[in-house]
């Protein structure tokens, strides 16, 4: 289920805009991957590269090659919106459909992806992937309420469960906890914790300390200045990362001396 | 877990607090200098909302007083009287079943303008909002407009010289291939002048104020929603139906309501276009079938004694009703999902 991301060299353009440049890194399966680094430093603009969400902005455009499991997601043949079905995106705002109840919600890829789907299929999918979403003990008694009337950290839990009832490959997170308070922080942090076990999980965080507790591996991104690119600056093993880093702008970064 | 979960919508309408928010105890004559400017503005606005807003009540109250005093003689007369007094009555009629075709024929026609018009109208938004590269949208949202300044009477000429040659074999094909419905039943009028050339031109009419309406609520869907669609995996005309298209529902509702509204009091076009004829009567290829009640006031009202002023009048006060019951219904259907909206 969970597959590997090899990413090379890649230069992220919005129209002539450098945004990112000369990004390489592989990305292991089964495991999380933090990307962390300054505000506007392309962190989330490089993960909305690996599911080609990028493309949603006019003028946006890649150079340099993604591959998931030796197919390459930039390819000519390359669907996006089939990209788009194997890794899957929790955004930095819960974003339920709000015209949705909660159990629509949680079907509402399945029912993109594969329009028939039997009722009683249906109630397994939707249980099951509350249960994944750590989601299912509170919402169980009202899953035909609208997703919009849950709190912010049921309604981020919510779009997990709808991103993971897809089956997705890879799940990616930009800042998901940056607009819930620290106990739905926690719950979403356990529940990477457990789904890491299925999927290969990419978080993008501003949380240094997230990074440390939820991620096997960390990347440092940095910008030398306004205008200019975006960098990978160094990647490795999270304990690594923040005991004894290779580079001088992560140890600065991570003590907290700029950022 | 941190359920802060709130089902129940806000219980303080928007608006709701300020009536009584600024107005502190009569203090201390420092503490009142103070405030004294902004609270004389505030005044002032309030007392001019709330004004602006008793106005519209006003002004709505006295149309229904004056429909109903001005009404009232030949709704007590009996139908002998009116048919004595009046030279267009129907023979053998009472105001009631006067009035009952014209408001069978009002509904008629502007239904068949609204089916008309609101696929044509959606589709035309969503192009422009979703579709459209921005130059082409935004010029095509100017030329959509425009169809909204061209008079009625206009309208009323292009439907009743330019359109018949053009739509008479279109109803005649209709009318020989579906006539067994209802609705196409045959002969087409071969004058063209029947109700669903009236419905075409109203169509065409309401075009622009359904299209701009949709077109301003498709634009408001939340960039959220529409990447929460892309990312499952949504192709542009999924991302449409899973996100654009329910949040704009109850706007694309009150778009049509607005566009029902003018279809429901058209009355050059309409005078112009149809052969009138005071039929309960489905037969929408047929001339001399039905008519609506703002064009009949308009045909029969230069020549109108003050009796059958006031059975015009009559007429007008069922329009009036029909319009608020329209409306009522509208805001009936968007409140129901009120819940979903998202405005929670």
């Amino acid at each position: 289920m969970a597959q590997r991301i090899d990413v090379k060299d890649l230069d992220i353009y919005y129209s002539d805009f450098l945004a990112v440049q000369g990004v390489s890194m592989l990305i292991e399966p089964k495991s999380v991957t933090a990307f962390i680094g300054p505000s506007g430093c392309g962190k989330s603009t490089f993960l909305r590269t690996l599911n080609r969400m990028h493309e949603v902005i006019p003028g946006a455009r890649v150079d340099g090659t993604v591959e998931m499991e030796g197919v390459d997601l930039y390819g000519a043949d390359v669907d996006p919106v089939a990209v788009r079905r194997q890794v899957g995106m929790v955004f930095q705002r819960p974003n339920p459909f709000p015209t949705m109840s909660i159990r629509e919600n949680v079907l509402a890829g399945v029912k993109l992806n594969n329009k028939r789907i039997s009722k009683s299929a249906a109630d397994e999918l939707v249980e099951s992937s509350l249960h994944g979403a750590n989601l299912w003990n509170e919402v169980k008694d009202r899953l035909d309420r609208p997703g919009s009337g849950l709190s912010g950290g049921q309604q981020q839990r919510l779009c997990i469960a709808r991103a993971i009832a897809v089956k997705p490959q890879v799940l990616l997170m930009d800042e998901p906890c940056s607009a819930l308070d620290p106990i739905s922080t926690l719950a979403i942090e356990d529940l990477v914790a457990e789904l890491k076990d299925e999927y290969t999980i990419v978080i993008v965080t501003h949380n240094m300390q997230q990074a440390a507790r939820v991620s096997d591996r960390t990347a440092f991104f940095n910008i030398a200045g306004t205008g200019k690119p975006g960098r990978l600056v160094e990647m490795d093993d999270t304990a690594t990362m923040f005991s004894s880093p290779s580079q001088q702008a992560t140890e600065d970064y991570i003590s907290g001396r700029f950022g | 877990m941190t359920s802060t979960a709130s089902t129940a919508p806000d219980p303080t309408p928007p608006g709701g607090p300020v009536a009584d928010e600024p107005r502190p105890s009569r203090g201390t004559g420092a503490r009142r200098r103070a405030g004294v400017g902004d609270r004389g503005a505030n005044r002032a606005f309030r007392w001019t909302a709330t004004g602006a807003g008793a106005l519209i009540l006003a002004v709505l109250a006295a149309v229904a007083l004056f429909l109903v005093i001005r009404a009232w003689p030949a709704l007590t007369a009996g139908g002998a009287e009116l048919g004595e007094t009046i030279s267009w009555f129907p023979e053998d009629a009472s105001i009631l079943s006067f009035v009952g075709p014209l408001i069978f024929g009002t509904l008629l026609a502007a239904a068949l303008a609204l089916l008309l018009a609101t696929p044509v109208a959606i589709g035309i938004a969503l192009f422009i909002s979703h579709y459209a590269p921005r130059r082409l949208a935004s010029g095509l949202g100017y030329v959509v407009d425009l169809l909204a300044a061209i008079p009625s009477v206009v309208y009323g000429l292009w439907g009743s010289l330019v359109l018949p040659p053009v739509v008479i074999p279109v109803w005649g094909w209709l009318a020989d291939t579906f006539g067994w419905f209802p609705l196409f039943a045959g002969p087409a009028s071969p004058t063209g002048r029947v109700l669903l050339t009236v419905g075409l031109v109203l169509a065409v009419m309401i075009l622009p104020i359904i299209t701009a309406v949709s077109r301003e609520v498709f634009l408001q869907t939340p960039g959220l929603h529409e990447e929460a669609a892309l990312a499952l995996g949504a192709t542009r005309w999924e991302m449409i139906r899973t996100a654009v298209l329910p949040f704009g529902r109850s706007g694309v509702i009150s778009a049509a309501m607005l566009g029902l509204g003018r279809a429901l009091g058209e009355t050059m076009a309409v005078l112009m276009i149809l052969s009138p004829g005071l039929l309960y009567s489905f037969k929408i290829l047929q001339a001399g079938q039905q008519q609506t009640i703002a064009a009949n006031i308009a045909a029969n009202f230069p020549e109108a004694n003050p009796m059958g002023v006031s059975t015009l009048i009559a007429t007008g006060l069922a329009l009036f009703v029909i319009t608020l019951l329209v409306n009522m219904a509208a805001r009936a259907i968007v409140a129901r999902r009120k819940d979903f909206s998202g405005a929670n």
